[in-house]
């Protein structure tokens, strides 16, 4: 059962230039919300949150597991793993359970049925609550390959029957992860830094969102005087800039100790408000003219 | 040759600024961006000769001929992945397809077949001087782990066998293409940023990069940001025997350096001034003969 | 006894190839009867696990030791399973570790690089 709050993903291209900072806070600031992090491989709001009462989940994918008192050995599993997961050795098969994708295809081949599945732990998602915002968090296992299943149970939820906007903290780059993490987003909202790595990397992210069709804006982050890169790419491209948070040595203080700015500070209590009302506007607006779901 | 890798865990603390600025320090003639999703390093290292590019082929993607198609829905039921769709018709989504070739095998009127597909795209630049291999992973595809391989075997294979020494710029993370990248390496560089996420990615990356027993060090970036996280890291480095190469001040010289397309090192400012010191610690480190480690 | 040395070339001047899992072609030598052929690589199209695969070939070879100079611990578990010892070969052509090895004067690899969850090999 899908949710009917508004899904709300916050990407940038490149690391570094604030997707969490603007997730955690923006999550803060409204009323009541959930904030998701996508980013399992290197997953940060947690450490903002510090979220209570938190529960487990193990998150595991599909292993073969061969009968060897069934296998004839034919091989027909062996041929067909397009991943070389499967061996077959002095009379006998072999998983190779690193390099399988759990694709079930030698389970269904094998014509002596000798083939079943068990799960392989690759990672865990935890929820927890901090004040107004149900904090869910992915973590994958280090040395793991990919967080995809983690993130698709991330997503996958009924999450609440309530019209709750939930702000989904999305990995960096533009690669399959990513594309997971924003699949069923109404709206993205893409965070810039004022540099031409930032401005590269943007552009690509830009890319994704449009072959998407997802309704998106940008938020320029780390502002100073003078010219901006990011702010000429938007300009140039007519991409809505939502709002811009000034390069600010309290605020990178505040973020660098891992607190929510919003909840320590007036200023970017105000700050994130207004960012917030105007995402809100442009989110509903967006999603009315242009429904995802 | 001796390959050091520069990694991070957390994004944007500052390895292709550092990855440049040994570059240049070192005159290092071969180097690579192994951050195939977002490489960076060729807006720095300007290049003036024409390139090599090639195009790299991902896991084939499984294409369903609506003629054959009888619609049985068979090839959706056992897709592992959600790859495939009827709203028009069976179709499969490209960006979702494994390349595992399930459909293929289980539809019964052989209308899936697997093509190949154009994942990304190799670039070499390479002459009697010098080699630089990058590529860019085309958005939405996975198998960006084979991708970094491939940059670095193009590397490694037109880079001249007297060379000493290899600096490769990497990605964020500790997924695929981190630890593609990490197979076959000399020593990894961590360039730490001293915050609360910063500390928790680098912990993660540390981690990852210990089960390939390569050298390890550790230099911190921004460092006067947050002088007691600093002081966290190295305790850090220190409890855990990881050595420590350096550490680099914030610098907003170093933001207009390099949106100039000049490393650090190229201007004369604080980050540039510290980042010699990260370089020579590091460099001494890298070409210290240890217990046999292979060469 | 038979052996396989990852290489190059067609030929016994080539050299060994610097990757197994990813060698262009195999070279199976006969000691004994000095009889030789070689094989393409199917194993290099592989997107990963192309050293497990590369090791199934040879192992299905009745090959009892491969010649080379890395190895991956994936392809090293399937060699070890089959029985085929892991040699590290010399700089030089195929011919001299051929010879190096008749005389007795490689050692065993001893060294092997862990794998990266399909992505190489």
């Amino acid at each position: 059962m899908k949710s009917k709050g508004v899904k709300i993903a916050i990407l940038s291209g490149k690391g570094g230039t604030g997707k969490t900072l603007v997730s955690v806070n923006l999550a803060s600031i409204a009323e009541k919300s959930v904030y998701i992090d996508c980013d399992v491989e290197e997953p940060n709001g947690h450490l903002f949150f510090k979220p209570e009462k938190v529960r487990e989940e193990i998150i595991s994918v599909k292993i073969p597991v061969i009968n060897e008192s069934l296998c004839n050995g034919c091989r027909k599993c062996v041929d067909f793993c397009k991943f070389n997961a499967l061996t077959f050795i002095k009379n006998k098969p072999y998983v190779f359970e690193e390099v399988c994708h759990s694709c079930g295809g030698c389970m269904l081949l094998c014509p002596e049925k000798a083939i079943g599945e068990q799960e392989k732990p690759i990672g865990k998602v935890q929820k927890g609550v901090s004040g107004n915002v149900s904090v869910h968090t992915g973590i994958m296992k280090t040395g793991e390959a990919s967080g995809i299943p983690i993130i698709k149970s991330l997503l996958n939820e009924s999450i609440l029957d309530e019209e709750l906007p939930i702000f989904v903290d999305c990995p960096p780059g533009s690669a399959c992860v990513v594309m997971e993490s924003i699949k069923d987003a109404d709206y993205c909202i893409l965070v810039a830094e004022p540099t031409v790595f930032g401005v590269h990397n943007l552009n690509m992210v830009y890319d994704l969102v449009r072959l998407f069709n997802k309704p998106h804006g940008v938020v320029l982050n780390k502002c100073l005087d003078g010219e901006n890169p990011a702010e000429t790419f938007c300009t140039e491209n007519s991409i809505p800039i939502l709002g811009r948070i000034p390069f600010d040595n309290e605020l990178g203080s505040l973020n660098s100790d891992a607190k929510i700015a919003a909840r320590e500070s007036n200023r970017f209590r105000a700050l994130f408000a207004s960012l917030l009302e105007t995402v809100m506007k442009e989110v509903r607006h967006e999603t009315t003219v242009n429904p995802q779901r | 040759m001796k390959q050091l890798l520069i990694l991070s865990g957390k994004g944007g603390t500052g390895k292709t600024t550092i990855a440049s600025a040994f570059i240049k320090l070192s005159s290092a003639k071969i180097y690579a961006d192994c951050d195939v999703d977002a490489p960076n390093l060729h807006l720095i290292m300007a290049q003036n000769i024409e390139p090599k590019r090639s195009d790299y082929f991902g896991m084939p993607k499984a294409e369903i001929d609506a003629d054959k198609c009888i619609e049985c829905g068979l090839c959706k039921e056992n897709c592992r992945f959600d790859a495939i769709s009827n709203e028009n018709g069976f179709e499969v989504d490209p960006y979702a397809c494994e390349g595992c070739g399930v459909c293929e095998a289980v539809c019964p009127a052989n209308a899936v077949s697997l093509k190949p597909a154009v994942a990304g795209e190799l670039t070499l630049y390479a002459d009697n001087n010098k080699v630089f291999s990058t590529a860019q992973l085309k958005m939405g595809s996975g198998t960006s782990g084979k991708l970094v391989t491939e940059v670095k075997k193009q590397m490694k294979t037109v880079a001249s066998p007297d060379t000493k020494l290899a600096i490769i710029d990497g990605s964020p993370g500790i997924g695929c293409p981190v630890i593609a990248s990490l197979s076959g390496v000399n020593m990894v560089l961590i360039v730490a940023e001293p915050s609360i996420s910063g500390i928790s990615d680098m912990e993660r990356i540390i981690k990852t990069a210990e089960t390939f027993r390569t050298k390890i060090g550790v230099c911190i970036n921004k460092h006067d940001t947050n002088p007691a996280n600093t002081e966290k890291i190295e305790e850090f480095c220190k409890e855990k025997g990881l050595p420590f190469t350096g550490r680099i001040p914030f610098d907003p010289e170093a933001v207009k350096a390099i949106n100039n397309g000049q490393t650090i090192v190229d201007v004369d400012c604080p980050s540039g001034s510290a980042v010699k010191h990260v370089f020579s610690s590091t460099m001494k480190l890298l070409f210290k003969e240890s217990d046999g480690a292979e060469a | 006894m038979k052996i396989a040395i990852p290489v190059d070339e067609q030929n016994l001047e080539s050299s060994v190839c610097p990757s197994f899992g990813r060698a262009p072609y195999f070279l199976f030598y006969n000691t004994d009867t000095k009889e030789s052929y070689y094989l393409d690589n199917s194993a290099v199209a592989s997107q990963g696990g192309a050293g497990i695969r590369a090791a199934q070939v040879i192992a299905d070879h009745g090959v009892k030791a491969l010649l080379t100079p890395r190895c991956g611990e994936n392809a090293e578990e399937v060699l070890r399973k089959s029985e085929v010892l892991i040699y590290k070969s010399i700089p030089g052509t195929v011919q001299q570790n051929i010879d190096a090895f008749i005389a007795e004067k490689l050692i065993l690899l001893s060294d092997f690089h862990p794998g990266f969850h399909g992505h190489e090999k």
